[in-house]
């Protein structure tokens, strides 16, 4: 072995104090494709950020630059005059949290009632959200636009809300954290004389917190960018949300303006980026979570 | 636990009543908004119906005969396997790779790792609008890249040929990083002590990596695998948004397709028809992908 080789790449693990080590040449090559992994992935977010801040003429300069020369505020102002975005952040800002608290509150309850509750046929039950977990909401669109224009919901937010709140994903993962919880403190709470409800508010949802985050936070990510359903159930400029209004900024006459959109996107992706960025590790680990602990 | 008499307690019925309270709800909107729909959607499949009038025909399995004979449906068909079956690859190997990379002692892994996961939180009708931007083929991001290399871009999106290609890049690259996060909690959950051993027995790296490594993760792969097909059988934002199923149908996927008919078109029929096919694939998918599982994932 080369004398090369031998050279080692010291690192302290963030989990404990173990250092490791890997041959020069096999580390050159992995920090190489991890730098190339890092542009692939990184460069079209820095390319939507850095339109944003080029002035109108840079934009359409040829050969291209990489570094706004003279940045600019201007397209977040355009953008924002462009298409009504007040508007569709509040109904964005609406729909999401109505939708991910009847989420929470439904998922808690049921994955409550899974749990803990004894009663007749609760396999059967059980198998019924097993079964709604195997049907995408993408296939039920059509006809659940017929029974929101029935119920007169079509361009409301009850109608954006309501069809989405239902949850089988949550309230699997929930009653699995439920049924973890430790016996003997249950137990206690029922020796204390508390009732299910009582047990539920002041024990099990305590302890589940970490779990609760989580899953708030998936939630809340998903139905900020819900597109589809959005899509159908809304008609009008003053009902639309972010992710369909941007479409707005696309559809001017002639050429896209591109560093307007650029700045819409980004009026759109910059709240959940910086959820995410705050909350990285409850999002990553409750996603895996789902997969991984079968 | 069984209870076989016939009289039900009073504490049972306080229980039962819970029940109801507590689990009701969501259930409840399950019924309306997903089971009701799937009955409606098989019978809306074989009525012509054009969504307004108050009469729906009823016209047997006539539309299901249409639709099959109509070349441009058949493409629809070959577009929703071609993406599906494309991005999962994508997503599955290159996934894989980017996760045993990052599994390794670097520095800054972290860092990367998030970076990588980020576009699977956003939006993807603005990441769609992201990259008609950087495929533009006079001012994007990517022809000043291919540029380099004294290649032309081709008209990405307005060209048939490259239209799918593109739509699959954009996809796989929002969806890379969930591969990546699951790949590497695989890893983790893999006993060093075989590795160990392996070594001991004096295995290659390939060795370790075909003996240890993949069937250690066969069954993470598998959840990939069958989540990456259910998921881009749905894929809409980023078609909608890019190319609005065109040009000339070479991205219409099953998805666009319902929208498109129900939507656009005012065809209850298709559309129903093109639900049903979506719902039965997925649910084909799911069992067929359970069953074969079951006897060749090794679970550790």
């Amino acid at each position: 072995m080369a004398i090369a080789e031998d050279v080692t790449i010291l690192r302290t693990s963030s989990s404990g104090g173990r250092a490791s080590r890997l041959p020069l040449r096999y580390a050159l090559l992995s920090y190489g494709l991890m730098l190339l992994a890092l542009l692939a992935m990184g460069l079209p977010m820095y390319w939507m950020v850095a339109a944003a801040f080029k002035e109108n003429s840079e934009i359409y300069q040829i050969p291209v630059t990489w570094v706004p020369h003279a940045p600019t505020l201007e397209n977040f102002g355009r953008a924002w005059r462009a298409a009504p975005f007040g508007r569709y952040y509040l109904n964005t800002i609406i729909t999401t949290a109505l939708g991910s608290g009847a989420e929470i509150v439904l998922a808690t309850t049921s994955a409550y009632a899974f749990a803990f509750l004894r009663f007749p046929k609760k396999e059967w039950f059980f198998l019924l959200l097993l079964a709604a977990l195997m049907v995408p909401d993408q296939v039920t669109i059509l006809t659940n636009y017929l029974t929101i224009a029935r119920l007169g919901w079509v361009d409301t937010y009850q109608g954006i809300i309501v069809p989405g709140a239902a949850v089988a994903y949550g309230t699997f993962l929930l009653r699995q954290t439920f049924l973890s919880l430790p016996r003997e403190v249950l137990d206690a709470a029922r020796v204390d004389g508390a009732g299910h409800l009582r047990t539920l508010w002041s024990v099990v949802i305590p302890l589940s917190r970490p779990a609760l985050v989580t899953f708030g936070l998936i939630s809340i990510v998903a139905k900020w960018n819900n597109f589809l359903w959005p899509l159908v159930a809304t008609n009008t400029q003053e009902m639309r949300v972010l992710p369909i209004g941007i479409y707005r900024l696309l559809d001017q006459e002639g050429t896209t303006q591109w560093g307007t959109v650029m700045a819409g996107t980004i009026f759109v992706v910059l709240p959940v980026l910086i959820v995410f960025l705050w909350a990285q590790k409850h999002i990553v680990e409750g996603i895996a979570a789902g997969a991984v602990k079968g | 636990m069984l209870n076989r008499s016939r009289s039900i307690s009073a504490s049972e019925y306080r229980e039962w009543l819970l029940f109801i309270l507590l689990v009701g709800p969501n259930l409840l909107l399950f019924g309306v908004f997903t089971f009701w729909p799937l009955i409606y959607n098989a019978y809306l499949s074989f009525v012509q119906w054009d969504m307004i009038s108050p009469v729906k025909v009823w016209v047997g399995p006539s539309n299901y005969r249409a639709m099959f004979a109509d070349p441009s449906f058949k493409q629809v068909l070959f577009n929703t396997f071609y993406f599906t079956g494309v991005s999962v690859l994508l997503t599955t190997v290159l996934g894989l790779g980017a996760a045993l990379l990052l599994n390794q002692p670097l520095r800054g892994r972290n860092g990367v790792r998030a970076v990588l996961f980020a576009p699977t939180v956003l939006s993807g009708a603005a990441i769609g609008i992201v990259w008609i931007y950087i495929f533009d083929p006079r001012y994007g991001l990517l022809d000043a890249m291919l540029g380099w290399f004294g290649a032309n871009s081709p008209a990405w999106l307005t060209n048939p040929r490259w239209a799918m290609p593109a739509v699959i890049i954009v996809y796989v690259w929002k969806n890379i990083g969930y591969s990546v996060v699951i790949f590497l909690a695989g890893l983790q959950g893999i006993p060093r002590e075989l590795y160990e051993a392996a070594r001991v027995d004096g295995a290659s790296a390939w060795q370790r990596f075909r003996y240890v490594t993949l069937p250690g993760l066969s069954p993470v792969m598998f959840f990939l695998v069958l989540t990456g097909f259910l998921s881009s059988f749905q894929a809409f934002d980023i078609i909608k948004t890019m190319t609005d199923g065109g040009p000339v149908d070479a991205t219409n996927t099953l998805i666009y397709y319902l929208y498109e008919q129900g939507f656009i078109g005012f065809n209850a029929g298709r559309a129903g028809v093109a639900a049903v096919l979506l719902f039965g694939m997925m649910l084909a998918f799911t069992m067929v992908q359970m069953r074969y599982t079951e006897r060749r994932v090794t679970y550790a």
